[in-house]
Parts: structure tokens; C-alpha cells; sequence
């Protein structure tokens, strides 16, 4: 089997065996990919795979012609020029905002009483977005691991992040209080590529387009 | 090889050579341009330059500071970024954010009387700011011009055609200019029947490239004609699909590009649009196979001269130097190896 010319970004994680499914429904030869968990970079196939925040990086700069990445990770790197062409509807996940179990009105009485709200999240750009977009001022505070150890041990008095069960959250003690978006998997493009190779990343686009309706039957 | 020296300052970069290390830094996004550099940018902006003026150009230069009123009576969103700096008089100046609004104002007040065409070219630096850690420019070398008081498509042909020249005269010959037009997708949206506040969020999702979002903005709009409208803003091809979608305007444009032998090179895509607003025709952007970015772009602004005070219709494009070079040797190497 020969790749298509199209050079794809994977992204390493949750979404990995599910993008390289859907990759080889269209014709991408993925049977290295999924054997070997060192290697990134598989010329021959057209595909590098990369920790998914970095998808959008590789895209943009061109070095990957289309990529494979969560809407979480769209909306935190909103301001890349990149081209958003499927919804390919695995993957899913709710961003969703949470507080400590039995202090559910956390959010209101600190805003009543000290007119702002203390955050924590790993996807700073979104949570500021989405407060400002709901005229709540909010203080971002940033971590990079377990975002629920913030909410719990007294860092912040809320937390933004992505579920997919939700029962990580409730296995801390936590409770979602609001739901900010669905995530699935996207496909997306760098720019250039979309024009100079549009043939080729159309016949990706209509072929993916047609794995996911199968998908969904 | 001693192994790498322990860094006494941020400011020293990691080098085991002391001699070469630099230890003075330059603001992020900023660079010095060396020797080698240097004379091949000279040779590129030369035969550049010799273009425009063989084909009737001026070259002019506008003052890297600027009113920051002038800019405003150019465009009300697109200089926001702009970096400002407080005059004595409590005036508030702006540093060069583009060339095209200072070269209107230029052309407005100093050519009031001078009858129409009239053809500019300039090689100057604009200066935007930077999202961090994104390896971007702050100062860039931008190569361009403005064709003034020449309507479409006479005035579009006349700049894609020099454009296309430009490129060929830095030794280019893998590129597209990606050809659209920014009246066409929202004329297409008032003909289905969506209002004009639709309009505008179905045009956010375009402006952002988000096709998803556009998909399902259309069908919250206009249900029975989404697809076909989504279709219509991913559309990119030749001049079958411009005369098969009825884009007029691009059809009169490609009559012309066809006889001056440029249409080769051109991609009409039916869903392109420009982050300046001031555009309101024709819009285009550059690209070669080597560079993931556009190295340039540009497009008709018919209002903007006559916001100065002198209605003339116009066209101008800018290129980046910076990735025109590297373009430039980039296609050179492929054609070596």
C-alpha cells in the first residue's frame, strides 16, 4: 500500500489509534505506525506522529500538509492559521468547568464577594475566552499536570478541563458545574498546502467524509 | 569538545566557541542581517525594483512614523496591533504597520491633481508584534506596490501579471497566487435569503478557516442550501470552476491573465479572504511548495484613496523578503539535488 501524497500529522495519545484507523480507511499504510511506539517520523508513509498539542505547530509551519487534533486543542491555539476541514466525530470530549463536591456555588459567592474567580486549567487562552465571553472576570492560574488537585487541595476554586467519562473528576471529589463545548477529532490543514495540493487534500477530505458517515452509519 | 559551558547570563546563547557567542541580545523577533545575507537581498530587491520601473513604477518611501489618526482614517480595526509611541505633544505616532494606507494618503494629498494612473513601488520595513515563542518577525522587509485610478479587472490583470514577473526576476518559477474575491461568497449568502447578522458569523467562521464552523453556521441558516454554499467557500480550481459557479468578475479577470500567460500560475479559490479590511475586490495570496506560509499577498481597495480625499479606484500587493529569499534559494537547492 502507498500513502497518498499528503503528509499527515498524528497525533500521538487517545487519538491515535483512532486517527491511524481512519487514515488507513483511506489508504495511508499505518502497519509500522502501530507496531512501533519510538519512532516518530515515517517518511515512506507521509505520516510524523507528535504529543497532539504540538499538531497545530507542525501544520501551520507547512512541515505537515494536514494534521489529526482535538477541538480542545484548536480552541487553546485559536490564533493559528490553519484550515479546519472535518469533523471526523471520535474522540469526544466535554471541556467543562468543575468544583469541590457540596460547595457547588462556589463561582457565584466568590464573584459576590470578591468580584473574581481563581481558575485553574491547562488551556489558559480557552478558560479566558469563555469567562470573558460570560462577563465573569476570572484569575488564571496555569498548571501543567492533574488539574483536579487544584480545585481540591485549595489552589483555585474552580478548574477548566477535558472529560470524557467524567469519572476522574468524580473520583476527586468533583462536580461539573458548566459545560463550556463538545471536542471531537478535527482534520485540519496548513494553508498553503489547502491550495498547492488541492486536489490531493480534497480527495483526503471527501474520502475521511465518507469513513465517518460510514462510521456513523 | 569541552561539552557545554555552564551559562552565566540568559543573555548568552549556548555556544562552546566564546568567541563567537553572542552575549548582547536583539529584541525577540528582531535580527541582524550579515554580509552573504545581505548582498543576496540587494541582488533580489534590484531586479525587483528594476520590474516596477521598467513597467512604469515610482519608488517611493513613507515615514516609518505615522499619526496614528491617519492610519485611522484608513482603516478602523486593521492597525490595532500597531506599536504606538506618545509624541511630546501628547499626539499619539504609530510605527509603519503596512504600506498601503501611508501610500494612500501619499497618493491622495500629494497627486490631487495628477491624472490617474498612477503606479508606486517601495521597499520598506513595517513592524507588527508577535505572539511569543511562535519563531515570528516583529520587522519585516516588504516589497510591493499600488496601482491607483485603474479599475478591475485591467487594474488586477496589470498586478498579478507584475507580481508574477517579480517572482520569475528572484529566480521563482514553483508558485501559485491564489486568486478570490471577497464580494463573491457573501453575495452567494444574500441571494440564498441570510440576513445580514447571519452573514456576518458565517463570515467570521470563513475569516478564522474554520469549515466546520462555517458548515454548521450555513445550516442553522439555510438548511436546504448549506451544502451547496459550503461547497461554494472550499471551492479551489482553475477556470472551469470560476465560469461553472458564475464568479464574473474572476472569469473577466482570467480573459486577461490567460493572454499575458499568468494564468497558470493561478488557483482561484472561491472561499479566500484577507485579515485587512480594507479590501473590496480581487484578493490573492502567494505561495510556493517550499514555504508553509504565504510570502505575500495583497488585493483591490477601491474606497481607501478616496477616505484621504481623492476617489480613485486601486490595487496593491506586498511580498515578504525575508521568505521570497528563502523561497528563492529553497527552489534553487531542489532543482540542484
Amino acid at each position: 500500500m502507498t500513502s497518498p501524497n499528503v503528509i499527515a500529522a498524528v497525533p500521538r495519545g487517545t487519538l491515535m489509534s483512532g486517527s491511524l484507523d481512519l487514515l488507513e480507511s483511506i489508504g495511508y499504510d499505518v502497519a509500522e505506525i502501530r507496531e512501533n511506539d519510538r519512532k516518530l517520523f515515517f517518511a515512506e508513509q507521509n505520516i510524523i506522529t507528535m504529543r497532539p498539542s504540538d499538531v497545530p505547530t507542525y501544520v501551520e509551519r507547512g512541515v505537515a500538509d494536514i494534521g489529526i487534533v482535538g477541538k480542545d486543542v484548536l480552541m487553546e491555539q485559536s490564533d493559528r492559521d490553519l484550515y479546519e476541514l472535518v469533523d471526523l466525530e471520535f474522540g469526544a470530549c466535554r471541556m467543562v468547568v468543575a468544583v469541590v463536591e457540596g460547595d457547588e456555588h462556589v463561582s457565584e459567592r466568590q464573584l459576590r464577594r470578591r468580584g473574581s474567580l481563581r481558575v485553574a486549567t491547562k488551556y489558559p487562552k480557552m478558560t479566558e475566552d469563555y469567562f470573558a465571553a460570560s462577563g465573569r472576570q476570572v484569575e488564571l492560574v496555569e498548571v501543567k499536570g492533574s488539574v483536579e488537585l487544584a480545585a481540591i487541595a485549595g489552589l483555585a476554586d474552580a478548574i477548566v478541563d477535558l472529560t470524557a467519562t467524567g469519572i476522574t473528576l468524580k473520583e476527586n471529589g468533583l462536580v461539573i458545574s458548566e459545560e463550556i463545548a463538545n471536542c471531537t477529532a478535527r482534520l485540519i490543514a496548513n494553508p498553503g498546502s489547502y491550495r498547492l495540493k488541492s486536489t490531493e487534500i480534497d480527495s483526503v477530505v471527501e474520502r475521511l467524509q465518507a469513513s465517518v458517515a460510514v462510521k456513523a452509519g | 569538545m569541552n561539552g557545554p559551558k555552564p551559562n552565566p547570563t540568559a543573555y548568552t546563547a549556548a555556544s562552546d566557541n566564546a568567541d563567537t557567542a553572542t552575549t548582547i541580545p536583539v529584541p525577540t523577533g528582531t535580527r541582524d542581517v550579515l554580509p552573504e545575507e545581505m548582498a543576496e537581498l540587494r541582488e533580489i530587491s534590484a531586479n525587483a525594483l528594476k520590474v516596477f520601473a521598467d513597467a512604469g513604477y515610482g519608488e517611493v518611501a513613507t515615514p516609518a512614523l505615522e499619526y496614528e489618526q491617519t492610519n485611522r482614517i484608513g482603516a478602523t480595526d486593521s492597525e490595532d496591533g500597531a506599536y504606538r509611541v506618545p509624541d511630546k505633544d501628547g499626539q499619539i505616532l504609530t510605527l509603519r504597520y503596512d504600506s498601503t494606507i501611508p501610500i494612500a494618503r501619499l497618493a491622495a494629498t500629494r497627486y490631487s491633481e495628477v491624472e490617474p494612473p498612477l503606479r508606486f513601488c517601495y521597499l520598506q520595513h513595517v513592524y507588527r508584534p508577535i505572539k511569543p515563542k511562535r519563531a515570528q518577525s516583529r520587522e519585516f522587509l516588504q516589497i510591493g506596490m499600488e496601482l491607483m485610478g485603474m479599475p478591475a479587472p485591467n487594474g488586477d490583470a496589470e498586478a498579478i501579471e507584475l507580481i508574477s514577473n517579480v517572482l520569475k526576476s528572484a529566480g521563482l518559477n514553483d508558485f501559485r497566487i491564489a486568486v478570490g474575491d471577497v464580494g463573491f461568497f457573501s453575495e452567494k449568502l444574500a441571494a440564498a435569503g441570510i440576513d445580514d447578522s447571519e452573514q456576518a458569523s458565517i463570515l467570521h467562521e470563513l475569516q478564522t478557516r474554520d469549515l466546520v464552523g462555517l458548515r454548521r453556521q450555513l445550516m442553522a441558516a439555510a438548511p436546504e442550501k448549506a451544502e451547496a454554499l459550503g461547497e461554494v467557500a472550499a471551492a479551489r480550481g482553475g477556470r472551469e470552476l470560476i465560469e461553472r459557479e458564475g464568479a464574473e468578475r474572476l472569469v473577466a479577470l482570467d480573459d486577461l491573465l490567460q493572454k499575458s500567460g499568468v494564468a497558470d500560475n493561478v488557483i482561484y479559490d472561491l472561499g479566500l479572504v484577507r485579515s485587512l479590511s480594507y479590501y473590496t475586490g480581487t484578493v490573492f495570496e502567494v505561495y510556493t511548495s517550499t514555504s508553509g506560509f504565504a510570502i505575500g499577498g495583497g488585493g483591490r481597495y477601491d474606497d481607501l484613496v478616496g477616505r484621504f480625499g481623492r476617489d480613485l479606484a486601486a490595487f496593491g500587493f506586498a511580498l515578504n523578503m525575508e521568505r521570497l529569499h528563502l523561497a528563492a534559494i529553497a527552489e534553487k537547492e531542489a532543482s540542484v539535488n
